[in-house]
């Protein structure tokens, strides 16, 4: 059977990853293999890791403010690419405000701050089971 | 088989889409390792182990940044644990190599080694076909961290690097068998830290005795981190690769290895003979009940199954 494979990445220049490890871990611990990238990413090298590695899913992780800008430009980057058979889920300090606009911008979920991990996971075998 | 046509061409989207065939091993797997088979056989596999924390990733990134210098096309895979409760695998090898990622004479696969025990995957020699096929020219194969004889690399690749590094253990540890053994390169990495007369001193017990091809293993010291040793580490690769060419090495071990490829088919086919059909999966699992409670032992249990698939 397929084996369900998930980029973990951190695009631009916050430092602050406990968050997207524990995402990680919580996804490794549901069966799921996860790639982590670590910090500074640039969009661009989260798409091509991204690529190389066919994952089913990416999830972002920013908590600088900067994602809108960040998390655009990895989903222009998705679409200049012709790549449409990629989840992308996105997490970190995130004002209610914005969640509609990264939604119509096509990110598939996002899980701010409190979001319980089952329901992160639960997410990820939905895409599993596609 | 119009992916396989892509990757031929170097595409990188369709290389990722074929390993993946290969790692899940579905219906079209066969098919892409058929049509990718006679174009493989041009690159340099080079296999990197050693115990967990020495440094592998950042040797090999450091390695592959040497060879892009050297106008190759590097092609790496990263082998990590699966977890054998879950199925699940944290991939981290990336981390260390997340400035190689754009470029264009770079691919990087992450892998988790699904169960299979000896630090590589079952699938690790078929993947390392599709970076060979797409014009990769020096292939990294660094594989799970490795204790004591997690030795399966060195069927995989033409030269074994075994990473050790300072204060890890004494001379007796150098002198059992298993994965130092095969090492046609000892680095030494973490150079800059204390004790790295000793740990040299203990892998001259190693160093000591030339393998059955006639080359005689060498050391390297290095420290990845800081690029150095490098590029001796590298020249050292290439005199091996050398030494495998001149020698005829590099063909008689080719034997050797399509011998351990076609048994490793072997025991996979005949395992999907079995679990490719329900009704079969069904009776093994009644049969495990039936083990577990002694009423039949493992091997008549397999033969028993073997039988129930048409090939006993």
């Amino acid at each position: 059977m397929a084996k369900l494979r998930v980029l973990v990445a951190k695009p631009g220049l916050d430092g602050h990853d406990r968050g997207a490890k524990v995402v990680a871990r919580a996804l490794r611990d549901a069966g799921v293999e996860v790639i982590y990238t670590g910090l500074h990413q640039t969009p661009e090298q989260i798409v091509e890791a991204a690529i190389q590695e066919d994952v089913d899913a990416i999830g972002l992780s920013c908590l600088s403010g900067a994602h809108m800008t960040l998390f655009k430009t990895v989903m222009d980057i998705l679409k200049e690419k012709g790549i449409d058979d990629i989840v992308v889920t996105c997490g970190g300090i995130i004002p209610d405000e914005d969640v509609t606009k990264l939604k119509e911008m096509g990110i598939a979920a996002v899980f701010g701050p409190g979001t319980p991990l089952q329901t992160i996971v639960d997410f990820h075998r939905k895409i599993a089971g596609k | 088989m119009e992916l396989v046509e892509r990757l031929l061409r170097g595409d990188k989207r369709a290389a990722a889409k074929a390993i993946s065939i290969l790692e899940d091993y579905d219906k079209k797997a066969a098919d892409v390792l058929g049509a990718i088979y006679p174009h493989t056989g041009k690159a340099h596999i080079i296999g990197i182990t050693g115990p967990t924390g020495t440094g592998k990733s950042t040797l090999v990134f450091a390695l592959a940044k040497e060879f892009r210098k050297r106008d190759k096309k590097v092609g790496i895979i990263a082998i990590d644990p699966t977890s054998p409760f879950t199925g699940g695998a944290l991939l981290g090898d990336r981390i260390r190599m997340g400035s190689l990622t754009l470029d264009e004479g770079v691919f990087i696969r992450s892998m988790g080694t699904r169960g299979h025990a000896g630090g590589t995957s079952r699938a690790t020699a078929d993947v390392i076909k599709v970076l060979d096929a797409m014009g990769m020219q020096k292939i990294f194969a660094e594989t799970a961290g490795a204790g004591q004889s997690e030795v399966d690399i060195a069927r995989i690749a033409h030269t074994s690097i075994v990473v050790e590094m300072p204060g890890l253990g004494d001379d007796i540890q150098a002198m059992k068998a298993g994965i130092l053994e095969i090492g046609d390169i000892l680095v030494v990495n973490k150079a800059d830290l204390d004790g790295v007369d000793s740990t040299l001193a203990n892998l001259s017990l190693v160093v000591d005795r030339e393998k059955p091809s006639g080359w005689k293993p060498r050391t390297q010291l290095t420290v990845a981190t800081e690029d150095k040793g490098i590029t001796d580490l590298a020249d050292l690769i290439e005199e091996h690769y050398d030494f495998l060419k001149q020698s005829g090495t590099l063909e008689t071990e080719g034997v050797e290895r399509a011998k351990e490829e076609l048994r490793a088919a072997l025991s996979h086919h005949l395992f999907l003979r079995v679990f490719e059909r329900p009704e079969l999966i069904g009776e093994f699992n009644n049969l495990v009940q039936m083990v577990a409670k002694k009423e039949m032992d493992p091997h008549s249990a397999a033969e028993k199954l073997l039988g129930l698939a048409g090939i006993a």
